[in-house]
């Protein structure tokens, strides 16, 4: 018997649900990473059994800033640089919620910077995915805070000589308790990744760093996405636990991935309740599930 | 020299021309092209400035105003959102009496996210102390951004010239680019009359208590008084030297006209061919164009518009609550009119967020006001949108 199946019946994509298929197609150019992180990501959330009703994302502006947009999760599209307090906002209004926030290099650490070193150092709880093609991708390729050095961007026509951040050092310096680096090659790690991430609590950052075939690629001469994507199969050294000081990503050199940091820490929440509850007694009022209420002299 | 470039490409070449020595900006469509063009003239060393692309708009600003404070020639470009969030900085640079230029691309204000073209960021900066300029064309376009930058040295005051979204800056056309011996002559390097020197040491930005504060106002207000009367001169000159001048507003054909069309932007242009056609069917309407809207151009507007029966404005913006921002404007401009001499005004709400301005939706406008001149009747209210869907 063969086993050639004449089925062509149009089967849904696993991760259909999760998507706002009315929205479809979306902008992100061919060979974009951004999809590949959203498909990781929505199935860790389908693995984890987290209520879909109790997860929602936010992002800010970019060609990242299309995720909160087109999950069919509660989503906010926010103001540019401004997903991290938004999100802050979300929490401590509903604290119950799993806040995602989803965007790029240029809005989380460019415009959006403070927020995310202040988010880090209160251990806000919230998840925050970063994917980083080390360039503004939709404003045209210009210069990014994490375009390697000598790399070439639209506002660098002849080499990036800013030094850029290194991400995951940056948000374990500031406090994060889970920091992550994987890059959209390795959808295995970055879907455990995810998947572990969500359990937690605290500021868990995990970096992305995916191609971006339209700009980054271009103007750099590197190939098409896939080339980038082969690039990460040949140059990815894996190493948990790196000291993060040594991490730093230079133009189209070894990028370290893995788990740098998995640390349990009070979050601002628990931190403000336990505070209360030590300096007021009686007086503090539990709001559950975490925070709480004063009450007045009566 | 004629070159076929984009309303974008135009605002960098005038910035060239003006030789602007520090650039900082930050990237937002649809205004990215303007520095991107001149991140790569201040690259390969057609334009000798120091250029930084900076972390945001609010930042972007405030390099300007730093570099402007130092006595060095400084611009910016933006649009929408990163206005706005340069807001704070925008008085800075204007109480600060520093002659930052910076080109707005007019676009409309999120959520709902839209990049495409109206009035609502830039108008909703109108009391940051800025000179406000809005370009109908390419060619204003660059003339008006080497003009800007002698027009605020001369007052110590910002400008912002403003032109639409895609409508001018990723429209292509030809445009004459003056030679630079000859801008050097019209446009010399900035003096500073109060600058950051070591030699003579000042403190800017100080505490301003009560007994200082208002006269630091009334000063300000002055400057913008007098900046129509500089506006007048730097046009002239350059019309001079270069053949063209817009003015402060434009009547087009207004000449026994019983409606006026009050526009700004690139609107004027369709505005242009509706009153030319309509006149050729013998309609007797014209239009006023707006080109300054801040310092407000109140009593050549009042000499413009006194005696015509009917003045429709078309506002590609809204001040929610009340009406167009022009309309609103113009009722407080012709308020002290006699009252035989007081146009009726019809205040259109059109073409927000990009929505198409065509001939039809002029000519709509247009023929409501007719209707409404002809039945003597008042506006039946202050905010009239045209091109709604049901």
């Amino acid at each position: 018997m063969s086993t050639r199946t004449d089925d062509t019946t149009a089967r849904e994509h696993p991760i259909a649900p999760f998507i706002r298929m009315e929205r479809m197609p979306h902008i992100w150019c061919p060979t974009c990473g951004i999809g590949t992180v959203v498909k990781c990501y929505a199935t860790a959330l389908a693995d984890s059994g987290v209520d879909l009703d109790k997860a929602c994302v936010v992002s800010g502006i970019g060609c990242t800033g299309r995720v909160a947009g087109y999950m069919r999760l509660d989503g906010f599209h926010s103001t540019h640089g401004r997903a991290i307090p938004f999100a802050t906002g979300l929490k401590l209004g509903r604290p119950e919620l799993l806040v995602t926030v989803f965007s790029g290099d240029g809005d989380l650490v460019g415009i959006g910077g403070n927020h995310f070193i202040h988010a880090a150092r209160r251990n806000m709880d919230l998840l925050v995915v970063l994917v980083n093609n080390f360039i503004y991708g939709m404003t045209g390729g210009q210069n990014a805070p994490t375009t390697p050095l000598t790399a070439h961007s639209s506002t660098m026509p002849f080499g990036n000589f800013e030094r850029p951040f290194s991400l995951p050092h940056l948000a374990a310096s500031c406090g994060a308790s889970y920091v992550a680096r994987w890059t959209c090659l390795q959808v295995r790690q970055l879907t455990w990744a995810f998947a572990e991430a969500i359990g937690r609590k605290g500021f868990r950052f995990i970096e992305v760093i995916a191609p971006c075939s339209t700009l980054y690629a271009r103007l750099n001469k590197l190939g098409s996405g896939l080339d980038l994507m082969r690039f990460y199969h040949d140059n990815v050294e894996i190493r948990n636990g790196a000291d993060t000081r040594e991490v730093d990503i230079g133009y189209q050199e070894k990028i370290v991935c893995g788990k740098f940091r998995d640390e349990e820490r009070p979050t601002y929440l628990e931190l403000m309740h336990e505070h209360y509850r030590k300096t007021l007694g009686d007086r503090y009022v539990p709001m559950p599930p975490e925070g709480g209420l004063i009450r007045g002299e009566d | 020299m004629k070159k076929v470039i984009v309303g974008n490409h135009a605002v960098s070449w005038g910035v060239q021309l003006a030789r602007a020595e520090v650039i900082s900006a930050y990237p937002i469509t649809p205004q990215t092209q303007i520095v991107e063009e001149l991140s790569e003239m201040c690259a390969d060393g057609r334009l000798p400035a120091r250029f930084i692309k900076v972390e945001s708009e609010h930042s972007a600003m405030a390099a300007c105003i730093g570099a402007s404070v130092a006595g060095v020639r400084t611009f910016t470009a933006t649009s929408s959102q990163g206005l706005l969030l340069m807001h704070e900085m925008l008085h800075y640079a204007a109480g600060g009496r520093l002659p930052v230029v910076m080109a707005d691309i007019n676009r409309a204000v999120a959520p709902g996210w839209n990049i495409w073209t109206d009035q609502n960021d830039s108008l909703s900066q109108r009391d940051t102390g800025w000179i406000q300029l809005y370009c109908e064309n390419n060619q204003e376009v660059l003339d008006t951004t080497v003009q800007s930058f002698k027009l605020a040295e001369a007052v110590d005051l910002p400008v912002m010239l403003v032109l639409d979204a895609f409508y001018l800056s990723h429209t292509s056309e030809p445009v004459d680019i003056p030679d630079q011996a000859d801008v050097d002559t019209f446009l010399p390097k900035r003096e500073a009359r109060l600058k950051l020197d070591v030699n003579d040491p000042r403190a800017f930005g100080a505490l301003s208590p009560p007994d200082m504060y208002m006269e630091l106002r009334l000063r300000q207000q002055e400057a913008m008084e007098q900046a129509l009367e500089v506006f007048d001169a730097v046009e002239a000159e350059w019309g001079e030297r270069f053949g063209r001048r817009y003015g402060a507003i434009e009547p087009y054909r207004t000449e026994d006209a019983e409606i006026v069309l009050v526009t700004s932007g690139t609107v004027t242009s369709t505005a242009r061919y509706v009153v030319d056609e309509r006149r050729a069917r013998g309609e007797k309407v014209g239009l006023v164009k707006i080109k300054m809207f801040r310092p407000f151009p109140t009593a050549r507007l009042r000499r413009a518009l006194a005696g015509i029966p009917r003045v429709a404005v078309l506002d590609r913006n809204l001040s929610p609550g009340r009406s167009g921002i022009f309309a609103e404007e113009l009722r407080a401009a012709l308020y002290d009119l006699e009252p035989a001499r007081r146009p009726g005004l019809d205040g259109y709400v059109i073409g927000l967020g990009g929505r198409d301005v065509t001939p039809d939706t002029i000519g709509e406008c247009l023929d409501r006001s007719r209707a409404a001149l002809a039945a003597g009747r008042a506006p039946e209210r202050e905010d009239l949108w045209v091109g709604v869907k049901p």
